[in-house]
């Protein structure tokens, strides 16, 4: 049913997208219908709200979007929107002819993706096509993040080239979206509609569901919660833990929205307070993060020490620095090594997005790009997503081909997506598939590591940079948050996001909620990192590091007083 | 009357309807001035197609339909010992977004007074401004019929 309901909708998209709009008030029911008629879009009305929410429960995935008005006599139209996205995450848009500020602040609390005002305009219905759409890109990227790291791991350890990013994906809709080849616009409609094909089954989650879930989390304790372990718990055999982890995200930001009204406390949390790196991953402090970016995108591993407050500096240093020569301490090729390695090595250190990918992306990306710290103002300036720095800073160093190639014999183990960055320079593809589907679009700076991607004209670039943002969530973040002040506050709940997802510290947990909350809309963002973290100690763990990933780690624990030996010298050894 | 007399009469009543500023050459229609408010009214019409050529007096229809309803609620609750404010308040919000779909300016701000003895928890104060709810809604269905009947003998005379 699914696909016969998406086919022939995702062709046309927006047009025939399945609208659900509930309200109390038959003249306004009677006009919306019209209205989205208007719009060519598919009209279920409903007049109460226990009526809407039965419909969706019963008929999954038939819907795409929910339009709902906030005051209901049935039901309070917030507490339908929270159930409708922790069960159903669906996008929903509150109406009302109250539009005071604190009643749409409510709103956006409770995970409204739009508050509309009554009356409402047509011009305002004809655009809610964005909230579907933007949803499911996310969810691709974290399919595709998801299944890249995975598939990486499998790929380094056969050592088999990154070529088809079909491999990446399981999703077979999803296969085609990936293959970024081109980073043209056009590719945007392509990837919805294979987005919108991809059967991703959407899990419904019933209220016995997530009972189970909440038993389960609270079995586990909060604090030391994961998408596995609840799992487990929850002993529901269709259930994947992609599935959970996405829902538990959702849940972090329900109960931290619940908790900030409480609260009503600040949240930002200074980023920049660097925290010395404990030597493992989920103390790296961000600063250090970057810091040790910086560094190994200028200086190709040179341990800096960067002083982590002024981390900004830093970055505006390297920024405004000039394509830092590649040819830095000993050679270009080790510094592209480096640079790789760095990356490399942050992926794994930080672990969370898909170090392998990350991988690639660097390695494609180093050879061109390889200035990871270095991003040219300009080019950061076009970029509102924190990675945008990352991704200039590749650009901005021509490597020589052959350079790519060397690299790319080295980043051979290095999952599939290192390949593809290895002919990355020259291609738009970006290496990484996942990151693929941040081309299409949204250049917000979610912090969804993941998709942060900047609709950056350079394919090479954005490539590169799709790799790289995933693996310096919390370095993008920081670059970005140079050159994109408006940001801040998000860079840094991101970061803190990614440090806290890293490293899985559940002590962060409430501010990272809170971040989460504000940067994502329900992405699964976290579930995805958390994920990767388990996917990520495995392929460590297997060895799976070749040479250039030990590089990586070095160069890491150069940032981030990792102990390390220098294998990453070892390794420029060879490279020479 | 002739078509073209009854489609000017149509024009000329729907303009004095929604539009601020009278219609000098009619000076009956001045009263109509003000009633509706145009963006809404014109975007009511807009909708009107092959579909539901009627789209408009349907909306009223269903409005004054579910207006009845709302009302019944109101006055039970004004009648009610001891009146209680906060359902007042809710009815009548209520029913300020139902006058939202077609327009309805003078009522909706009838209403807003409404709202204002409501808060002030005057109870008589709310009766009185009910009745000036209710007048203004009257007028208003009456014009708009009067309205509909015109744009229909003008539809009329132009299939003769």
């Amino acid at each position: 049913m699914e696909n016969g309901f998406s086919s022939p909708r995702s062709d046309a998209f927006p047009a025939g997208l399945r609208v659900l709009v509930v309200d109390d008030d038959p003249t306004w029911l009677r006009i919306l219908e019209k209205m989205l008629k208007k719009c060519s879009y598919e009209v279920t009305t409903c007049g109460l709200a226990t009526d809407a929410l039965r419909l969706l429960r019963e008929r999954k995935d038939v819907f795409d979007i929910v339009i709902s008005d906030v005051n209901m006599p049935d039901m309070d139209g917030f507490k339908l929107l929270e159930h409708v996205g922790l069960e159903m995450d669906l996008p929903v848009i509150m109406m009302s002819v109250d539009g005071e500020t604190s009643r749409v602040m409510k709103g956006v609390q409770h995970g409204a993706c739009d508050y509309l005002l009554k009356p409402i305009r047509m011009k305002e219905l004809k655009n809610i096509w964005q909230h579907v759409f933007r949803k499911k890109i996310h969810e691709i990227k974290d399919i595709e993040n998801h299944e890249s790291i995975i598939e990486g791991m499998h790929l380094t350890r056969n050592g088999s080239d990154y070529s088809d990013d079909g491999h990446l994906l399981s999703v077979d809709d999803l296969t085609s979206v990936r293959k970024r080849k081109d980073m043209e616009k056009n590719h945007d409609e392509k990837d919805f509609s294979d987005a919108s094909s991809a059967k991703k089954a959407r899990v419904v989650w019933s209220v016995d569901l997530h009972q189970k879930f909440v038993k389960a989390v609270n079995q586990i304790g909060f604090d030391k919660v994961g998408p596995k372990k609840i799992l487990d718990l929850m002993n529901v055999p269709w259930l994947t833990r992609e599935n959970v982890a996405s829902h538990l995200q959702k849940y972090r930001l329900y109960l931290s929205r619940l908790q900030k009204e409480k609260e009503n406390s600040g949240m930002k949390h200074s980023d920049a307070s660097p925290k010395d790196p404990p030597g493992s991953f989920g103390s790296i402090h961000q600063s250090d993060v970057v810091n040790s970016s910086y560094l190994f995108s200028g200086n190709s591993l040179l341990p800096r020490t960067v002083d982590p407050s002024s981390h900004e500096d830093d970055l505006k240093s390297i920024i405004s620095e000039p394509v830092m020569e590649p040819k830095r301490p000993p050679v270009n090729l080790p510094d592209s090594h480096k640079t790789k390695n760095s990356q490399m090595g942050f992926n794994r250190s930080f672990q969370p997005l898909e170090s392998e990918v990350d991988f690639a992306a660097f390695n494609s990306g180093i050879p061109t790009k390889s200035y990871w710290g270095e991003v040219p103002d300009v080019q950061f300036g076009q970029e509102h997503t924190p990675f945008v720095h990352l991704e200039n800073g590749f650009t901005k160093l021509p490597l020589p081909d052959p350079l790519n190639h060397v690299n790319a014999d080295s980043l051979q183990s290095i999952p599939c997506t290192a390949e593809r960055g290895i002919s990355g320079p020259t291609k738009s593809k970006p290496p990484c598939p996942e990151y693929g589907s941040n081309q299409i679009s949204d250049p917000s700076p979610k912090v969804s590591i993941l998709d942060p991607f900047p609709q950056s004209s350079k394919s090479n670039i954005v490539n590169h940079q799709r790799a790289l943002e995933p693996i310096y969530p919390c370095t993008s973040s920081l670059t970005t948050q140079a050159s994109c002040l408006s940001c801040t506050a998000d860079i840094e709940s991101a970061q803190r996001d990614v440090l806290n997802l890293a490293s899985g510290s559940s002590s962060t947990l409430a501010s990272f909620e809170d971040d989460l909350q504000v940067l994502f809309q329900g992405d699964s963002y976290g579930d995805t990192l958390g994920v990767r973290n388990l996917g990520f100690s495995d392929y460590i763990d297997a060895g799976l590091i070749n040479e250039v990933p030990i590089h990586l780690y070095d160069s890491l624990r150069f940032g981030y007083e990792y102990p390390c030996d220098m294998t990453e010298y070892a390794i420029l050894d060879q490279a020479y | 009357m002739d078509r073209n007399q009854l489609q000017r009469q149509v024009a000329l009543m729907r303009s004095s309807l929604i539009e601020q500023v009278p219609n000098p050459s009619l000076p009956s229609l001045k009263l109509l001035v003000g009633y509706l408010d145009e963006q809404q009214f014109l975007q009511l019409e807009d909708l009107q197609d092959d579909v539901n050529p009627n789209f408009v007096e349907e909306i009223v229809t269903l409005f004054y339909k579910d207006s009845a309803r709302l009302f019944h609620n109101i006055e039970q609750a004004l009648k009610s010992r001891p009146v209680d404010f906060a359902k007042l308040d809710n009815y009548m919000h209520q029913f300020r977004g139902s006058t939202s779909s077609i327009g309805a300016i003078k009522v909706k701000n009838e209403c807003n007074q409404f709202k204002e003895f409501c808060l002030a928890g005057n109870a008589e104060g709310c009766a009185r401004a009910f009745q000036k709810v209710k007048q203004e809604h009257e007028t208003l269905r009456t014009q708009l019929e009067t309205y509909f009947k015109l744009r229909r003998q003008a539809g009329l005379a132009e299939t003769v």
